[in-house]
Parts: structure tokens; sequence; C-alpha cells
């Protein structure tokens, strides 16, 4: 985000008059009111605000949202954003996208976006599944998914969207779910981070993919299967009874029981936002022998791309003086009078 | 310089125009060669034309006929309008050098050629049996060989040079030669070896010692008859002040330009791919006017980083060429729709695929007007030669703020590369056309999709107050630019955007003929780098009595209002192409005009006689 003045807006000021077209009880509603709701806590200015799309369920969100929009193509939200924002590096860029859009046909800019540290927040809406073109399976769908294009089952290794946002030299990875109270919570975070903020949250397609993340969405059992980050606190779950701590032997993280609240004894992690080796771990874990890591999971700052674009210009044209009719004559010249060549 | 020469009187031959082609190796050198040879040649005053032709391999094998690399340069004391059908004189570095381009040579023509690189293997390797210098082979021609390798070692002998790198110094050997053989100034060569050299001064040196000993040698030593000190006069030209330019640079420098004229800054998203990398090149040296430049991921990226910086308010360029346009395609439909100025800069290519990157074709005209899904009208227009590229980059600025649309600027690799004389434009002769954003509602309330009377879309800059609104890739409601799928809805749209494109015409006025009369017997219809051969070849046949005239087409889409009555004007309608006739299908659809094509793909310019047989075979 920009040091910009914070603006005294409401929830209302932040919802367009156009009808919302997701399917009814899609996870898409729940994260559109996040969204809503996160605005007036970060003091956003509806008129400074521009939320980028490409193609897909998620990327109608921009028509929701009371700001400057854009719906793009498929998978070229990220580039048209790195456009708008060094046009205007002011401006809080917003990136909507969904699995497909975002790994697989725009994989290419997701990667660049994320490389070049483009000040801006991207919100991967991951629902393992394409929803808009009815029902294929994603980059994202597990190995065995039945879908009109697989009817006998999905044969290919799925991507995983934060170990490659953070393969892809991301500085900020999140995670978070549709309908959990915390997803504004984690946008804000993201949005406090200068540079290219990656989050990745699990949207239940209630249509083609429905509950395909309950095993760890479920709020009955999400004690044991939700690991909360969040910075300097310790990496507990099943309210404290567990925890994650390093094996040393096999350099790799592991589950611990927790004896009496006696976390340290434990060896359980101090959760370490800026620890890029921790936060590879943390994104390759495996839900099932692992609760799903939730909340920031990295966060490290670096000079971001358009500042650097902007100082190289203005570096660059701090020594010199514009002048179009001395630009057009540089070079060799020569003269030609009335009479001939002047040489 | 010149008048050293007109004062030595009677020694020289008056010539007219010469064409001095130099090949040698990749590795040689020609390029540069050719480039100073150039500067040299304008800086006397005399008109002139290039035509740059290399390999497409950075460095091919040594010695082979695919790596030669070639330079041509026509020039002379009246208007130089083609880079020359055939060399008057050819300098061949090595054989291959000498194998690929000799026959292209005027009948009498002279050779210089190296001998010292005539041994068995570079013979070897350019497939001759027996050393062409020493049979009869060339006999058609004049033919002076001597050890330049050798002389140029001698040369450079003091300043302890290895033996690769003093050989490097062959070209600049050459060129002292040439210098001398057309009486040119060697100082702005000298100054360009001493700027270009200033961290090495050996090498420096070396170079201006061979330039000097070349030069020595044309003056000096016995040469028996072919190589006459030759002066060519200045040609006629307008007063004013000139400098040689080459396409990409001319290009460059209008889109700077007409952004300044537009008063907006510019944004340009590019990828590299040859020829159109020049471009990248020097708009990103000149970020003082305002210019940022992005080398994005992909093509795709490129352009649609531009449309991004358009939305935001800035001037948003791409330019790439065809294989990278068919890339683009998709997001200049979405240009097309959410109805923002873009300006793509095509500089073709042979194609298709991959096709001949390095040389130059015109078959992307198709792709332009035509290249989109949906119906997808946008201008496009097309430079002629590298200073009416400058021209054309500001027409396109103009076009793309004023009418809130995309357009296509097309030029070829000929164009990029070659360098002309250029009269130096006067910046306040240009009318500026300032750019004014929304910044508040039109009366009744905010419409995005509202319209001028030019039909163009208010251009809304985000971070303005009050306006927020979406736009995207969907069909836009009339006026309000909400999504609408309703088939009335698709239908206007679909009519606004036509119009709104077509009406570009109302701006541009009436076609003129660039030679000629509107009515008579025949005329050809011509555009982009074909300007030269077509104008000369039709110069020729006037001058012969021939009823015969020429037109040039800058605006491809939409064409000028009286196009179709003017090609109705003649008998007869030829249509020269670098390609296999896409011109003439448009003139054909448009105009319902029996358009005949004369097609020529073969990666090298018509040459002007070929013109000129189709025109007399036209009219007999």
């Amino acid at each position: 985000m920009n040091e910009i003045s914070k603006i005294e807006t409401t929830l209302k000021d932040w919802e367009t008059d156009q009808e919302v077209r997701w399917c009814p009880g899609c996870g898409d509603y729940a994260i559109l009111k996040a969204v809503q709701r996160t605005m007036p806590m970060i003091g956003g200015s509806p008129a400074n605000t521009v939320f980028v799309s490409g193609i897909g369920c998620s990327s109608r969100f921009p028509y929701y949202m009371e700001t400057y929009g854009f719906h793009t193509i498929h998978g070229r939200a990220p580039a048209v954003a790195t456009g708008v924002k060094l046009a205007n590096p002011e401006l809080d860029v917003w990136i909507i996208t969904g699995d497909g859009d975002a790994l697989s046909i725009g994989g290419n800019h997701t990667m660049h976006v994320l490389r070049r540290n483009l000040n801006c927040q991207i919100m991967l809406f991951n629902n393992e599944i394409y929803g808009l073109t009815k029902g294929q399976y994603s980059p994202t769908s597990r190995e065995g998914t039945n879908s009109p294009s697989t009817p006998y089952g999905s044969v290919d290794h799925p991507a995983s969207p934060c170990a490659f946002a953070l393969g892809s030299g991301a500085r900020f990875v999140a995670r978070g779910i549709d309908i959990n109270k915390n997803l504004p919570d984690v946008l804000m975070a993201a949005h406090a981070h200068k540079g290219a903020a990656f989050i990745e949250i699990f949207q239940n397609c209630i249509v083609y993919n429905k509950d395909v993340f309950e095993d760890f969405a479920a709020k009955k059992t999400a004690a044991a299967t939700q690991l909360w980050l969040a910075n300097g606190e310790p990496m507990l779950f099943e309210k404290g009874a567990k925890g994650i701590a390093l094996d040393q032997d096999k350099m790799a993280l592991k589950v611990v029981d927790v004896v009496d609240g006696d976390w340290q004894a434990a060896g359980v992690l101090r959760h370490d936002v800026t620890n890029r080796s921790t936060a590879h771990m943390l994104v390759e874990l495996q839900f099932g022998a692992f609760p799903m890591p939730l909340g920031v999971i990295y966060d490290d700052p670096k000079p971001t791309f358009e500042t650097a674009v902007v100082a190289q210009n203005e570096a660059i044209a701090a020594n010199k003086k514009p002048d179009l009719q001395a630009l057009v004559s540089k070079g060799q010249t020569w003269t030609v009078t009335e009479d001939g060549p002047d040489l | 310089m010149a008048s050293a020469a007109q004062e030595a009187g009677n020694e020289e031959e008056a010539l007219d125009s010469v064409v001095v082609r130099f090949a040698g190796d990749s590795g040689d050198g020609m390029q540069l060669t050719g480039g100073q040879f150039t500067l040299s040649t304008a800086l006397a005053g005399n008109d002139l034309a290039t035509f740059p032709d290399f390999p497409a391999e950075i460095r091919a094998p040594q010695g082979t006929l695919f790596g030669v690399s070639a330079f041509q340069i026509n020039f002379g004391s009246r208007a130089i309008h083609t880079a020359g059908d055939q060399p008057d004189v050819l300098v061949a570095m090595n054989p291959a050098a000498l194998k690929v381009n000799v026959d292209s040579l005027k009948a009498g023509g002279l050779i210089i050629a190296d001998s010292g690189e005539f041994g068995k293997r570079n013979l070897d390797k350019a497939k001759y049996e027996n050393n062409p210098l020493e049979d009869d082979s060339l006999a058609k021609w004049q033919l002076l060989a001597f050890d330049i390798s050798a002389l140029t070692l001698e040369a450079v002998k003091p300043f302890g040079l290895g033996n690769k790198e003093a050989l490097r110094c062959k070209n600049m050997w050459t060129l002292g030669l040439a210098l001398w053989m057309f009486d040119r100034d060697r100082q702005p060569i000298v100054d360009w070896l001493t700027s270009k050299f200033a961290k090495k001064p050996e090498i420096a040196q070396a170079n201006i010692a061979a330039l000097n000993a070349g030069h020595a040698y044309g003056e000096t030593a016995e040469l028996s008859g072919p190589v006459k000190q030759a002066a060519l006069p200045a040609a006629p030209a307008n007063p004013g002040l000139y400098r040689t330019v080459n396409g990409a640079e001319a290009l460059s420098l209008g889109l700077v330009a007409g952004s300044q004229m537009a008063n907006l800054p510019m944004f340009f998203g590019g990828y590299p791919i040859t020829p159109a990398s020049a471009i990248l090149h020097h708009l990103s040296r000149l970020k003082e006017y305002g210019v940022t430049t992005f080398q994005a991921e992909d093509e795709i990226a490129a352009i649609a980083s531009a449309i991004g910086a358009s939305y935001a308010g800035t001037l948003g360029v791409t330019s790439s060429s065809g294989p990278g346009i068919a890339l683009k395609g998709e997001a200049m439909g979405l240009a097309i729709m959410t109805e923002l100025p873009l300006v793509i800069v095509n500089s073709q290519r042979g194609g298709p695929s991959t096709g001949l990157p390095t040389k130059t074709e015109q078959s992307d005209l198709y792709q332009a007007v035509y290249g989109r899904n949906g119906d997808a009208p946008m201008p496009v227009i097309s430079a002629r030669s590298p200073s009416d590229a400058f021209e054309c980059a500001i027409e396109a600025v103009r076009i793309a703020t004023q009418y809130m649309t995309p357009v296509m600027l097309l030029t070829d690799g000929y164009i990029a590369n070659a360098a002309e004389p250029w009269l130096v434009p006067d910046m306040s002769d240009y009318t500026e056309f300032p750019v004014e954003h929304m910044t508040q509602a039109q009366a009744g309330g905010f419409m995005p999709y509202g319209r001028d009377e030019k039909l163009a879309r208010p251009w809304v800059k985000p971070g303005t107050p009050e306006l927020m609104h979406r736009i995207g890739g969907i069909e836009k409601g009339l006026d309000t630019g909400h999504i609408d799928y309703g088939s009335d809805n698709h239908q206007q749209m679909t009519d606004i955007r036509r119009d709104k494109v077509l009406g570009v015409a109302n701006s541009i006025g009436d076609q003129e003929v660039a030679l000629g009369q509107a009515g008579g017997k025949l005329a050809l219809i011509g555009w982009g780098s074909t300007y030269g051969p077509i104008h000369q070849a039709v110069n020729r046949c006037r001058e012969k009595g021939m009823d015969v005239s020429h037109i040039h087409l800058r605006y491809i889409w939409p064409m000028p209002k009286n196009l179709g009555e003017l090609l109705k004007s003649y008998d007869h309608v030829i249509v020269p192409e670098m390609n296999m006739g896409q011109l003439k299908t448009l003139l054909r659809d448009q105009y319902l005009v029996d358009a005949k094509p004369l097609n020529k793909v073969s990666g090298q310019p018509f040459t002007i006689a070929e013109i000129e047989t189709a025109i007399a075979e036209a009219l007999s």
C-alpha cells in the first residue's frame, strides 16, 4: 500500500449497484464481503483503488466493488496491473485471479509480477476447478479428479500456489479461507506489506467442486486441522495440545504433542514471518499428516518494482533537459542552403 | 570535402549515382563499414538509400555462404529512392561474399576483392573449385584483387595488436579505400573511432591507421584503370538542417513527439524480437521525455501492460513483429472493447511462423486489418520510408488519443534498418493535440461509454474522485458501460465501434497522387517500403512518355474517402506488394476495382526494373 491519507468509509461505500451474479452459496460472496469489510479498516479511498482481474468466476469481482476496476483477459491481470501501477504508482492495486487464471494460462505473468515485486495485492481464489467453463479439472486439482475433461480421473500432479509464489520470489505469502472470520486480518496484513502480496484463498465452488476443502475448512474440526500462524507466536494447534517442531535429523517439520502447555519443552517453533526457509517448509506441508498452515506464512519486504523504475526514470531525467527540437536534431548534421550544401 | 575534388576538374568522372555493396563474413564488420560510409556520404550532401542484408545467425560459421553479411548503398547527386537494383561496385572480403553477391553486379561493374582471403580453405567453404580471381570466370566485370589482409597487418603493425585483432581492422582499410574512391572526408570516421574506442586508444589508433592506409593505397598505389576517384556533386535538396536516420529511430522519435503533442507521458511495453527491438532500445534511453519502458515477460504482457498504462491515463505503446503481433491479438480486442488509446507497432518480417526474421516483407496487412476475433475494427497506417515513420508515429498517437482506439502502425525490416537523409523537422510546425482526461461527470450523470462528436468515449484516470467505473472485455451497455449481453445492445455497440473507426477518415484528408495525375491508363498503388522502387519505376516510365501514375497509401484502414473514385479513374490498377496480394484483396473488396497484383516475397525489396517491366507489360 502507499502512504496516502486514510479515508473514512463504511462497507456500503464499497458496494456497487450491480447485481452480483455468482451461484447462490458460492464462496465468492464471503470473499467479496470480507474485502468490502477490510477496505474501511485500511482507510482506503475508493477513487484511488483499482481492482484488476483476469477471466473466471472470481474475475467478475471488480464489477461489485465501487472502485476503479478492469476485468481483463484470461491470465493477463498481473501484466495489466503492472502497466497500471507503473503509470501511476499512487494507485492501490488489487489483482483478483483464480487457480486456472493465475497458474495455468497466466502462470508466466504470476511468476513475473512476484519476481519483480510490484506493490499490489494478489488474491488467488483457489477452488481447484474451472467453474466458469463448467467444471473441468484445474492445475490445482488433486490427482484423480473426475471432471468433464477427465472422466476417468485426472492423472497429473497439482501445483501448490503458495510454493509456486515463494519459488517465484514472493516476499509475502498468506493463506485464508473464504468463510473464515480471519480473512480480513489476512487481507489487512497483505495490504500493509509493501510489495507483491500473494494470498491464496480456499474458495468453495458449491456447484463443481463442493466442499473439496471440507477436511480442513469445516468449523467443527478446525481446531485440529487448521494451523493459524502469527508472527512471534508458537506454531500451535488443537487448542495448544499440539505444535510444529523441527526434526533436525530429517531437516523437516514434524508434529509434536505439547504437555501442560509447555510448548518450549516440546520444541515447538515460534513463527518468524521473515524466515524464508521455514516458509518453504510450511507451504510444502502435506495436509493430513499435518494441519493446514493458514494466515501470514511469509512477510519480508524488499524494494518494489515501481519504486525502482520511477527512481531510475527520475535519476536519469534529472541530469537531462528534455528538448524535442534538440532530440530530433541529434547526430551528425549538415545544412543545405539555397545554393546547395553548406559543408 | 567535395570542393577539393571539384577543383581537381577533369580527373574525375561525372556520375549521377552509384551503388556500392560491401560484402563479407558476418564477423567482418560490413554493417559497420556500410554505416560509416553512409554517414560520410550524407555529410557530402548526396542523397542516399541503404539496404542492410544480414543473416539471422549472430555469428554464422566463418567463410560460409550463409554467413555472408552485406550492406548496399545507393547515393548520388539526384534524388535517390531505392538502395539500387544492381551494384556498380562490389567489395568482397572473402570468396563466399563474392559468390553470393557477384551475380547481382552490373555488367562491367567493379569487384574489389581481398585476395588474402582466397586460400583453399575459404574457396572450399564457398564451394569454388578454382580461384575465381585467377581464372576468367569474372571476365564480364572489372576485377581489382589485392591482399587487403596483408596490407592491413602492415598498416597496424606499430600498434602491437595480436593477429586476430589486427585483422579486425580490415574493414576500416576497405572503408578508407572506398572513401578515397568517392572523395569522402575521413574526419567524421576518425572522430567516431576515437570516441568509440576512447578506453582503448591503441585500437582506435590502429583502426585509424588502417583507414588512412586504405585511403593512401587508393591515392598512391599504381592502380590501373578501374579505380578512379569519382566525385558526386551534392544532390539538390530543400534547404534546411539534415541528418541521417533509420526507421527504428525515426519511429521512436515520432512516438516521443506524438506523446508530447498529446501532452501525455508514454509507457512502452516491449519484448525482444527482430527487427522490432531497436524501438525498445531507442526509447529506453529517452526517460527525460516522460518515457517509461518495460521489457515484459512475453509479447502478451507487453501489450497488456501498455493497455493497463493507457487505462491509468498515460499513452500505452507496444511494438513487435509478426509472430509477436499474433500473440497480442486477444489483447488488441480488449483495447478495442474497452476503447482505450494504444499504439501497436508492427515491424514486419518474412512469415509465416518464424519465417525470415532478418528479411523484409509486407505480409501482415491481413493480420493488421482483419486478424482478431469478432468484428474488431482498428485503424491501420503504414510508413513508407525511415523519415516517414516519424510522421506516421505522430499520426498514430493522434488517432489513438483522439478516437480512443488502438492503432496499428506498420513498418518493416527494411524501413527499420535502412538509413536516409532526413530534413530535420521544425517541431513548431506541428499542431498539438493535447488530451484532456475527464474529471467531472457529463451533464445528466457520468456515462463511461458516453460519446463525443467523434464517437470517442471519455478517458477517466483511476484516482479521479467520483468517477469510479468498471471496464472489461465483456460487451458493454450503451453509454453506461455495464455488462450487457442484450442482442440489440451488441448490434448497437458493434455499429458504434465500426462507425467510430470509419470516422477517422474524416480527419485524414483526400488521397493524393504521389506522381502523375488522377485519371489515365494505369495507376500503381502501393503502401509501405515499396515507395522507392514504385516511385522510381513510374518516374522512368513517365520520362519515356507512358501514361502511368503512382499512388501511395498511408491509411490502410480506414482508407481516404476519395480512394475508390480515384482508383476508378484509371483504366488499369496494379498493386505491387511484398506479399501475395493483400492490399489487392482489400481494394477489390472495398471498391470492386479490378486491381491486379504484382507480388514478391523473396526477402529482397522490389527492383525498379521489375516494376518497370510490369508497367510496360500492362501498357502494351
